[in-house]
């Protein structure tokens, strides 16, 4: 081996230099520009070039699939069925409809089984609820693994390119990204902390907003997300609460990159609870212990503590109180819209071309799932400022927040469902089934049910989001 | 994942259960992929939970009862092939079918199939006979307990106040046990033409026989 020994120094110096000109790069084009919050224009660039190599990897499957005369797989986005508008009141009553005495019997019959028994097959085949717990399947593919569904017809220039994109992700962007996210979060708790021996005042308040924000931007650049940021002239201002639709724990720093906001959330141990710790030393964020989470109104108390005054930053919530895969919004917990102050709406909208940014947390822990983020080509995404909203007079809080709810997904292009989102875990409610059999019950005995209870009834039926969770 | 559960569907496979249901091939890809999609234990079959799982499903007065008519006879897990057998029975009825060979044997979503489907819900000991007691298990299924009943039980399983107090504003419906019971015995009274208290098939079919079956039990399939 005594041949290596003069190429020993070469490689050392080699190594050296090509270790200094990498961080020296990292630093000009991505670092610096962070922290003055300037942008070369690089990912855009990136983002373009992406897309017509995905459209031509798209082409050539369904060419390969063709010479093979075979089936590509196309996923379901139109519906795998059509399902009958019409409720199941009037369905019944169709059949009703064909006998004329008016008897004040109870009228049965045999084929009302049918109707029950389609909805049922019906909602086996496709149904509104589980679907938004799984990452959306997509028309065209990105060149992962993760989102194919057509490996068969994968051609042999198909598969180099997608090797080269392996390479690529694995070795160079990972370690890229894995680098910035440790800067920036290395940053963030040594600055804050730095800053949290000062006193309080203006001095504190400015540096601790222009730590944070420099931190967000590195850590965007780490995940390499391109934010596009419409209606900025709503804004959340200050002493009022930020609600948005949630997909994934990565929409904090999406929305932080571009405002200060107060969080809200529970302790964690390990990392996120250093961090947590840190940030809080100088700007106020509220944590809970796991035990007060239950307790509505120490919750409530805290955040209208902090709206109240004027010189804190407005809270940030996802009222959804789980992540939800980005094509719909589920039911909005009603606790944050009880304290009474502005609520500014964002909808926020993932480009799931790029790489599906939900979080399937029952599939795949933090880590992984972080690590699924960095190793994707990019988190492309959308955020719409809402215009304010307050609460109505005579609008309750329920109603207040589904009608937030409906212009958040009107905006964001997203199903506006009243399901609720803790349907990812629990079961759903047996009073929701005996709204069905009561609403059978009535078409059974017929008018003759006094009157006065039947607006409450149908109200409350028709607005199945009330009977659920009472916390936040 | 459902993505890429398509690929583990041999051609084989799709080609049998076309000839046996009638699908097209997208529709037997879409649907395996939903199949997967409800099989939480990745094992290749559905249990009774994973039906469950199912919100719309489960808060359906019968959804108990239209999960089991997927399960055969004393199992517990049910593959794709069976899957895909119960749900042939709500394709629409197309009209070249109608004009079939007669020799051929009945597809699964002729009107007495469907009809036999509709029939096997009500039936719930599978004897071919709907009984007095069968009929009235079914209806209170539908209907539900009264509400007394139900409040009762609330109460004692410990639910939490805003829900019972909801409860006690709505106005109940009340169909009694005695309601009930004479609503079973007029139906089998109209239906019983044997005299032996029960429905039989035939007789279920004689009386449905007005019904728009094809529509009320199809499912329009998208291609």
């Amino acid at each position: 081996m005594g041949w290596l020994l003069p190429f020993d120094n070469l490689l050392c110096m080699a190594l050296g230099i090509s270790f200094t000109v990498w961080f020296t790069s990292l630093l000009v084009f991505i670092i610096v520009p962070a922290i003055l919050g300037v942008s070369f224009g690089i990912r855009k660039l990136y983002m373009n070039s992406l897309l017509k190599i995905f459209e031509w990897a798209t082409l050539r499957m369904e060419r390969g699939a063709k010479e093979k005369n075979q089936h590509l797989y196309k996923p379901y986005s139109n519906g795998i069925i059509a399902k009958e508008m019409s409720t199941l009141e009037q369905e019944i009553q169709e059949l009703r409809s064909s006998s004329t005495t008016l008897s004040s019997e109870p009228e049965f019959e045999m084929a009302d089984i049918m109707s029950f028994c389609r909805r049922g097959v019906e909602s086996i085949v496709d149904d509104e609820v589980t679907k938004r717990f799984s990452a959306e399947e997509l028309e065209s593919w990105n060149l992962l693994t993760r989102s194919n569904y057509n490996f068969r017809h994968i051609s042999l220039r198909l598969s180099v390119l997608w090797g080269l994109g392996l390479l690529i992700r694995y070795s160079f962007l990972l370690p890229l990204r894995i680098t910035l996210a440790a800067t920036g979060i290395g940053l963030l708790v040594v600055l804050t902390t730095i800053v949290g021996f000062l006193p309080s005042g203006r001095l504190r308040t400015y540096l601790s907003e222009k730590i944070h924000m420099m931190c967000y931007r590195i850590c965007v650049r780490a995940l390499t997300a391109i934010i596009t940021y419409h209606n900025s002239e709503n804004k959340p201002k200050n002493g009022g609460i930020c609600v948005a639709n949630h997909t994934t724990p990565i929409d904090v720093i999406i929305l932080a990159n571009d405002g200060c906001y107060s969080m809200v959330g529970q302790v964690h141990g390990g990392l996120i609870g250093v961090v947590q710790r840190a940030m809080v030393k100088s700007s106020p964020h509220i944590w809970f212990e796991r035990s007060e989470v239950k307790d509505r109104h120490l919750v409530a108390k805290m955040l209208s503590n902090h709206v109240a005054d004027k010189t804190n930053h407005p809270i940030l919530i996802f009222p959804e109180g789980t992540c939800i895969n980005n094509t719909s919004v589920m039911m909005f917990k009603k606790g944050s819209f009880e304290i009474g102050c502005t609520v500014y709406p964002v909808a926020i909208k993932y480009d799931p071309r790029f790489g599906d940014a939900f979080w399937n947390s029952g599939k795949f822990g933090m880590v992984s799932y972080l690590l699924r983020m960095m190793s994707s080509w990019a988190i492309v995404c959308s955020v719409w400022y809402l215009p304010p909203v307050n609460r109505e007079e005579g609008e309750d809080a329920v109603q207040f927040a589904n009608r937030v709810k409906a212009a958040i997904a009107r905006q964001g292009g997203l199903v506006d469902l009243l399901w609720d989102g803790g349907l990812k875990r629990g079961k759903v409610k047996d009073t929701f089934r005996e709204e069905q059999q009561k609403l059978y019950s009535k078409v059974l005995v017929g008018d003759q049910e006094d009157q006065t209870g039947r607006s409450e009834y149908f109200t409350i039926c028709s607005v199945t989001g009330i009977f659920t969770h009472n916390h936040f | 994942m459902g993505s890429r559960a398509s690929t583990l569907l041999r051609e084989e496979e799709i080609e049998e259960i076309k000839k046996e249901t009638g699908f097209s091939h997208s529709q037997i890809t879409r649907l395996y992929s939903r199949f997967t999609s409800l099989d939480k234990g990745e094992n290749g079959t559905l249990s009774r939970e994973d039906f469950q799982r199912i919100p719309e499903l489960a808060i359906n007065p019968l959804g108990d009862r239209i999960i089991n008519a997927f399960f055969p006879e004393g199992e517990d897990q049910v593959n794709f092939r069976g899957f895909m057998r119960t749900l042939a029975h709500f394709r629409p009825i197309e009209d070249n079918e109608k004009n079939k060979d007669p020799t051929a044997s009945e597809p699964l979503n002729s009107r007495t199939n469907k009809l036999l489907f509709a029939f096997r819900l009500y039936d719930l000991d599978r004897d071919d006979k709907i009984s007095r007691d069968e009929l009235l298990q079914v209806l209170r299924m539908m209907v539900g307990l009264n509400m007394f009943v139900s409040q009762v039980l609330r109460m004692m399983v410990g639910l939490n106040m805003f829900v019972s107090q909801v409860l006690r504003m709505m106005v109940g419906v009340n169909i009694s046990d005695e309601q009930l019971g004479s609503i079973a015995d007029r139906t089998i009274q109209e239906a019983d033409q044997n005299g032996d208290n029960s429905i039989s098939f035939n007789e279920f079919i004689k009386v449905l026989e007005k019904v728009d079956v094809e529509q009320k039990m199809s499912i329009r399939f998208l291609h």
